[in-house]
């Protein structure tokens, strides 16, 4: 086999961190190479140098035995790379064709042949299996669709090199199924394929050939025919990490209910459609969806930054009209945002001013409008210990905290004044391994203690660990809850793609809609 | 060529950045003075004699730096909660109307009540005139750079009818000008034979008491968290628009205070030249402080300092006096420059 791509001893350093040391990899025609590791190990940085968004400290990268100019994304896409990133850099308000054909076009041209170009993307198309009409508008396409369009727009750049970062991160399983199919009729017309995942089962289905790095180092590397998930785990975390399941237990008073509650979103997407939802003391519930769904609503409404317009919402036996933040906290819930930087900590303020953000206006943190220094520092002290929080201390900026810790950050704040109810929204989202054990330890803990946890997640894997209950949120409607011990990953699957349960099997559940 | 969040900046580094920006700054401004003809040496040290060579200059030079640290003041604790308010100038004026509006006659009480009271109605009327903006910003979510900008102009005009109408002094001999105001309400002097007055310790508490705010309050907890992180402050449950309503007051009010202190302190009648654009130059003022309360104390000197001398080397060399303005203007990119290069490092590839 020829490599059609050699990277060789590819080393970048940040400052004091070295993403990427003495990296070689080759990659040979028509094969599919994963490259797998946890966040922060280097895969997309290694990634973005081949591309040219990064220029490597030392080494080189050599497409089809020729170098390739460092730092140039143009010298990689005119050598045949391309490059289908996590987050689509698409323009939502251009079709398909308009998405395909930008950028590949002299400026100075007067006009576009379109005929031409339409022409070819049909036949590429067919040829590859990747049906979307070339005149719809990027933006009222689906999630799944989209990414179709970005491996188009690589194709139509020639591409004999396609690179995958995360693709699977925004799928459903059965559109992960549709891409998988894809990609092989790729690989049967000599295409070659980098995958990069932290999922193991899709690397175990879709690759040839394994890669592992970690802190920036390939640690391990072999055919994928002779690799199973334990062997992958552990090279990719160094050590053996079992993540905590939930343990059954009888479930006691409702802490949440909601009734056919319907809100509308600011702008025209989604939003929450009559939803019936009841979360028990000692059950985990959770929601899976395709993110967009009504998700970011229903996480909103419980965590008091917006109301429902319809319906009621009852949190520990009291209805609760107009929800704020401040107010919902005070009853009791703590809530674990979705998106740590952006709503979770203010990253430019220290550390300790983050553990107190929610009881700012209480004691003993503060005292007629004066914040008590002495006492803020010693709560975060006390929290850093308990929730072992590695940082610097509490006069640390908030932002420098890696992933894993500044979601131990959040916990500390939200679960140490002990909720009854825990509203956890992606809790694991971006975590390595080790932080993700920590974090779903916690969940069970509270459950344990007698808090009712509402989990909302895309990871069915996730999912199914710790629910007692699941149930599915498609276009704002909530489905039945399900058993989470009987249900399957397809079932909800389907469902996740909005097929009706009903069929598949019966609800069963205290909260049935 | 990219630029790299350092992770924690050296504060040796954060402390010499300023000074090594102004110094740039008046190596730049050389340039203009070399083409005028005049020696540059010459040129700075005649600055730098009028700014404080003398207890006359000095004086002069504090007693300009006291509205440029209220209107200093102003911006910075606006911009901390990013709300932009550009409209110092316009809250400046109105905090002197009222101060002309009682302080005319309308109310005959002695000094240690009429002086106070003019400046809390100065700092209420500095206050309101931000409300609005805040208002509109909170609710239709409009611009604040646009409303609190374009409100200048409208309150400049409106103090322009008062005092070719209603409030002008029949006194004056035709002159658009306010009746004086009455003698217990004039700030005292603190330094003989000069101008300097009461208004400049008015204004060095106030800076001590923003900082104070700022770093011990719930309020100044509040300012600071919604001005970085909106979205996280509400998720925390600090009222977001609460913040920009009372953020607003405070800092139309200081400006206000700024107006109240030139009327009764300094002119003793209100005039359409009150203030040379002391607003405008106080956003100046904050950002070469960063936004620090007592850094705009330093920072309103430097550049009341800059004014003052630049005038009086105007006098004594053919430079002309504008020199101050391209001086500030050019210390002030210098400075945003050199706040860059402290957070970021400049990399190649």
């Amino acid at each position: 086999m020829t490599a059609v791509l050699r990277l060789e001893n590819i080393t970048k350093r940040f400052g004091s961190l070295v993403a990427n040391d003495s990296v070689s990899l080759s990659l040979a025609r028509g094969e599919v190479l994963a490259l797998l590791g946890e966040n922060g190990a280097g895969k997309t940085t290694l990634m973005n140098i081949l591309f040219g968004h990064y220029v490597a400290d030392e080494g080189r990268v050599e497409v089809e035995g020729k170098p390739l100019l460092p730092g140039a994304p143009h010298a990689a896409i005119a050598a045949g790379v391309g490059m289908v990133h996590q987050h689509f850099t698409l323009a939502d308000n251009l079709t398909v064709l308009d998405n395909v054909v930008l950028g590949t076009e002299s400026l100075w041209r007067p006009w576009q042949n379109r005929a031409a170009a339409r022409n070819r993307l049909d036949t590429m198309s067919s040829e590859f299996g990747l049906t979307v009409d070339p005149d719809a508008r990027v933006g009222d396409l689906s999630v799944g669709e989209r990414q179709r369009v970005e491996i188009l727009k690589a194709l139509y750049r020639d591409a004999r090199i396609l690179i995958m970062d995360e693709p699977t991160a925004v799928l459903t399983p059965q559109e992960t199924e549709v891409l998988f199919d894809t990609l092989r009729r790729l690989v049967e017309r000599g295409l070659s394929i980098i995958f990069i995942s932290h999922k193991l089962n899709e690397i175990l289905a879709i690759s040839d050939r394994v890669m592992v790095l970690r802190r920036g180092k390939i640690v391990h590397e072999m055919p994928t025919s002779g690799a199973d998930r334990h062997i992958l785990a552990e090279a990719m975390v160094g050590h053996t990490v079992t993540r905590p399941k939930a343990e059954s237990m009888v479930s006691g008073a409702p802490v949440l209910a909601m009734q056919d509650v319907s809100l509308r979103a600011p702008t025209s997407g989604v939003a929450l459609d009559h939803v019936n939802l009841v979360v028990h003391a000692h059950e985990v519930v959770g929601i899976a969806g395709v993110s967009g769904n009504g998700q970011v609503q229903l996480a909103e409404l419980i965590s008091g930054l917006c109301r429902a317009e319809s319906g009621s919402m009852t949190l520990f036996g009291e209805t609760i009209a107009n929800p704020t933040p401040a107010k919902v906290v005070k009853l009791g819930v703590g809530r674990i945002p979705e998106d740590r930087h952006a709503e979770g900590v203010i990253g430019e303020m220290s550390i300790w001013e983050n553990m107190i953000s929610e009881d700012l206006r209480a004691l003993p943190i503060s005292r007629r409008g004066l914040i008590d220094h002495a006492a803020a520092r010693a709560r975060t002290e006390a929290q850093i210990e308990r929730f072992d929080v590695r940082c610097p201390g509490p006069d640390a900026e908030t932002r420098l905290l890696s992933g894993g810790n500044m979601q131990k950050l959040i916990l500390a704040r939200a679960l140490s004044r002990e909720p009854g109810l825990v509203l956890a929204n992606q809790p694991a989202r971006g975590l390595d391994e080790g932080a993700i054990a920590y974090v779903h330890g916690q969940l069970l803990a509270a459950r344990e203690r007698g808090a009712g946890v509402l989990l909302i997640t895309e990871d069915l894997e996730e999912l199914l660990a710790l629910s007692d209950r699941v149930a599915v949120i498609y276009q704002g409607r909530l489905s039945a809850t399900l058993d989470a011990k009987t249900v399957t990953p397809r079932q909800l699957g389907l469902m996740m793609a909005g097929h009706d349960p009903s069929e598949e099997q019966t609800g069963s559940g205290g909260a049935a809609a | 060529m990219r630029l790299e969040l350092r992770e924690s900046p050296p504060i040796w580094l954060a402390g010499l950045a300023p000074v090594l920006a102004v110094a740039a700054a008046l190596v730049l401004c050389a340039g203009l003075i070399v083409w005028t003809g005049e020696s540059v040496l010459e040129a700075y040290a005649l600055l730098v004699k009028g700014a404080v060579g003398s207890r006359f200059a000095l004086a002069e030079t504090l007693t300009r730096a006291t509205p440029l640290i209220l209107t200093g003041l102003a911006a910075a604790v606006a911009f901390r909660a990013k709300l932009w308010n550009i409209g110092g100038e316009g809250q400046l004026y109105m905090g002197a109307l009222a101060a002309t509006w009682l302080g005319t006659g309308a109310l005959d009480l002695p000094a240690f009540l009429l002086i106070p009271l003019l400046l809390v109605a100065g700092a209420l009327a500095g206050g309101s005139v931000l409300i609005v903006p805040a208002l509109i910003k909170n609710k239709l979510r409009v611009d604040e750079v646009v409303t609190t900008l374009l409100l200048n102009f409208i309150i400049l005009l409106f103090v322009n009818y008062l005092l070719e109408g209603p409030l002008k002094d029949p006194m004056s001999l035709g002159w658009p000008q306010a009746a004086p105001i009455v003698d217990e309400g004039i700030l005292p002097k603190i330094l003989a034979k000069s101008r300097l007055h009461l208004g400049f310790v008015i204004a060095i508490v106030a800076a001590i008491a923003i900082w104070l705010v700022m770093r011990f309050t719930v309020w100044g907890y509040e300012i600071k968290a919604v001005g970085l992180n909106a979205r996280g402050s509400a998720f925390a449950g600090i009222n977001v628009n609460g913040t920009i309503i009372r953020t607003a007051l405070i800092s139309g009010g200081l400006a206000g205070m700024a107006g109240v202190g030139e009327v009764i302190g300094l002119k003793g009648y209100l005039t359409l030249d009150l203030s040379p654009g002391f607003g405008y130059t106080g956003i100046a003022v904050a950002m070469l402080a960063q936004l620090h309360p007592i850094g705009v104390v330093v920072s309103a000197f430097f550049l009341a300092g800059i004014y003052v001398g630049a005038d009086s080397m105007g006098r004594a060399v053919n430079i002309p006096t504008y020199l101050a303005d391209v001086l500030v203007a050019s210390s002030v990119l210098a400075v945003l420059v050199s706040v860059m290069l402290v957070r970021f490092r400049i990399r190649r590839g």
